[in-house]
């Protein structure tokens, strides 16, 4: 095929003749027609993935009360956030929960409110109670504050998630011989279910394996608004065993987002209380492949049957940092509803909803159609897997030696 | 006649074929939904019984008469629809299939086949499912 640009995509999507599919429409077409006849037709594919993601956060600007108040410590409805910043800007992590919860002493926890659902509860509208300390200075004399504030009343709220839309990943199981209470969910023992978190085909990352298309820079949907790529996420780890079609074949790269939470809706932004475990926020997100030539429409059309996950043991190989890979499965075989591990089937669940991925890949391709949203090219490329980017280890280094 | 009922035995008729009884004497046809039994404390059965009216109201006296206390099952597990997410953590863990995943992979609930065991309440990360008191 003759290759495009990203400018001639654009004039095409401005003139309402632009060709969009979703990531799973295509796979269809592409079987049906050959990759290299879909690829003529198709301009862009569409991803979409919606399932917990705990490096999500924001950033709010609560603006400047009378008198001042440069808060050191800070709480949004009784759930601890980051104060280091300025005055009157702060930082609530997902995961974070109120000092008072019970956590894990009441094992499993139920971890019934955190930062996730701060953040779906201002999304929403609702009023949160901030608290605020801070130890008083010359210019900044206040040294309490205790006020609702919400949505409309703050300066700022920025999404900025620092690492979401892994690129693959594990498939949770339990080998012990007891329940385990993990963020993959409640795993029953010996191999009595199975949980993954991928979309599989819809998944942006997954469709383009090598970032071709996707990089700093990239708008996308991100929690029902329009977000950008800021930088590769946190624990980025190109460098793993891939396919033949580059896919990787365990967890690998990984996207760190912004956007403007002022646009975005609690339809696409979840607090999750996971048993056991935590919270979270379940982050809805999209990202348009362009496809710029034949090679990319290849990828962007793999299927479930061609993606694979690593099955690894939540009981000890994950919790104490082992490699080993029980067996390695497709996604099409995670779908169906029961996969084989040391030859037992074992049925699967998913925390990650196959069926909000295609909702929202399915919203960004009318966005495109209807001239809303116009493509991107990356201000820089997202490392891939020449660069030899692997994630490191933490290796404990004592701070004393043994001899004192 | 149908009726789902909560059956409590004390702990002296836990080693005794009572419910076998339903059958024998009264004709009556049950399925068990659930069904908690341990030596020496107070054992629990979720039933689905069916049968003539008057074989119903019969089987029930002789549970009453023997000690064990029938309640009508009360509690009921709903899904709340806007606040599920479709992403079917639940399903792996309901033991009757109560959830499951229609072919376009969205999570249904057919509370015909709940027994009320009550998982998918304490699982659901987005709570979406609740236990009402009917």
């Amino acid at each position: 095929m003759r290759e495009r640009t990203i400018e001639e995509i654009n004039e095409k999507i401005k003139k309402g003749t632009v060709v969009v599919l979703t990531a799973e429409e295509v796979i269809e077409m592409a079987k049906e027609e050959g990759y290299a006849k879909a690829a003529e037709k198709v301009d862009v594919v569409t991803t979409g993935t919606f399932g917990p993601m705990c490096s999500s956060g924001i950033i709010i600007n609560f603006g400047h009360p009378v008198p001042r108040i440069k808060k050191s410590r800070v709480w949004l409805n009784d759930v601890p956030a980051y104060g280091g910043l300025a005055a009157v800007d702060l930082y609530l992590g997902a995961t974070a929960i109120p000092e008072n919860d019970p956590a894990n002493t009441n094992y499993p926890g139920e971890f019934k409110y955190g930062g996730g659902h701060v953040i779906e509860d201002l999304v929403s509208g609702k009023d949160i109670l901030l608290y605020a300390e801070g130890y008083g200075t010359d210019c900044y004399p206040r040294k309490e504050l205790e006020t609702y504030i919400n949505i409309n009343t703050i300066n700022e709220v920025i999404l900025f998630n620092p690492r979401n839309c892994y690129q693959n990943y594990n498939v949770a199981v339990n080998l012990s011989n007891r329940t385990i209470y993990t963020y993959m969910g409640v795993l029953k023992p010996n191999l009595g279910n199975a949980n993954y978190c991928s979309a599989g085909q819809l998944s942006p990352l997954l469709k383009d394996p090598l970032y071709e298309t996707i990089g700093v820079g990239t708008r996308i949907f991100l929690g029902g608004g329009i977000g950008y790529v800021a930088w590769w996420g946190t624990q980025h780890s190109p460098a793993v065993p891939r396919n033949e079609l580059g896919i990787p074949k365990v967890p690998a790269g990984t996207l760190a987002l912004i956007g403007d939470l002022k646009q975005m809706s609690p339809k696409w932004l979840r607090g999750a209380s996971i048993r056991g475990y935590g919270v979270s926020l379940a982050v809805g997100v999209g990202i348009p492949i362009p496809i710029l030539n034949e090679e990319i429409f290849r990828r962007a059309s793999a299927s479930d049957e061609e993606i694979t996950a690593p099955v690894v043991d939540y009981s000890d190989a994950y919790p104490n940092r082992k490699s080993e890979i029980l067996a390695e499965v497709t996604y099409a075989q995670l779908k169906s509803g029961e996969i084989e591990v040391l030859g037992k089937k074992v049925p699967t669940a998913s925390l990650s909803s196959y069926y909000k991925a295609k909702e929202i890949a399915t919203i960004l391709k009318n966005w495109i159609k209807e001239g809303k949203f116009l493509l991107t090219k990356p201000v820089e490329p997202l490392p891939g897997p020449e660069s030899g980017m692997k994630t490191k280890p933490c290796e404990i280094r004592k701070p004393y030696t043994e001899e004192l | 006649m149908k009726a789902r009922l909560v059956l409590r035995f004390p702990p002296l008729l836990v080693d005794q074929p009572v419910v076998y009884k339903l059958i024998k004497d009264y004709n009556l046809v049950f399925n068990i939904l659930r069904a908690d039994i341990t030596p020496d404390s107070e054992g629990l059965m979720v039933l689905e019984i069916e049968g003539d009216e008057n074989d119903f109201k019969q089987g029930l006296e002789y549970l009453e008469k023997r000690g064990v206390k029938v309640q009508p099952l009360s509690q009921d597990v709903v899904m709340i629809e806007e606040l599920c997410t479709h992403c079917g953590a639940c399903v792996v863990h309901c033991p009757t299939g109560a959830l499951y995943y229609d072919e376009e992979r969205r999570v249904l609930f057919a509370s015909e086949k709940c027994v009320a065991c009550e998982i998918c309440v304490e699982i659901c990360p987005y709570r979406a499912m609740e236990v009402r008191l009917e």
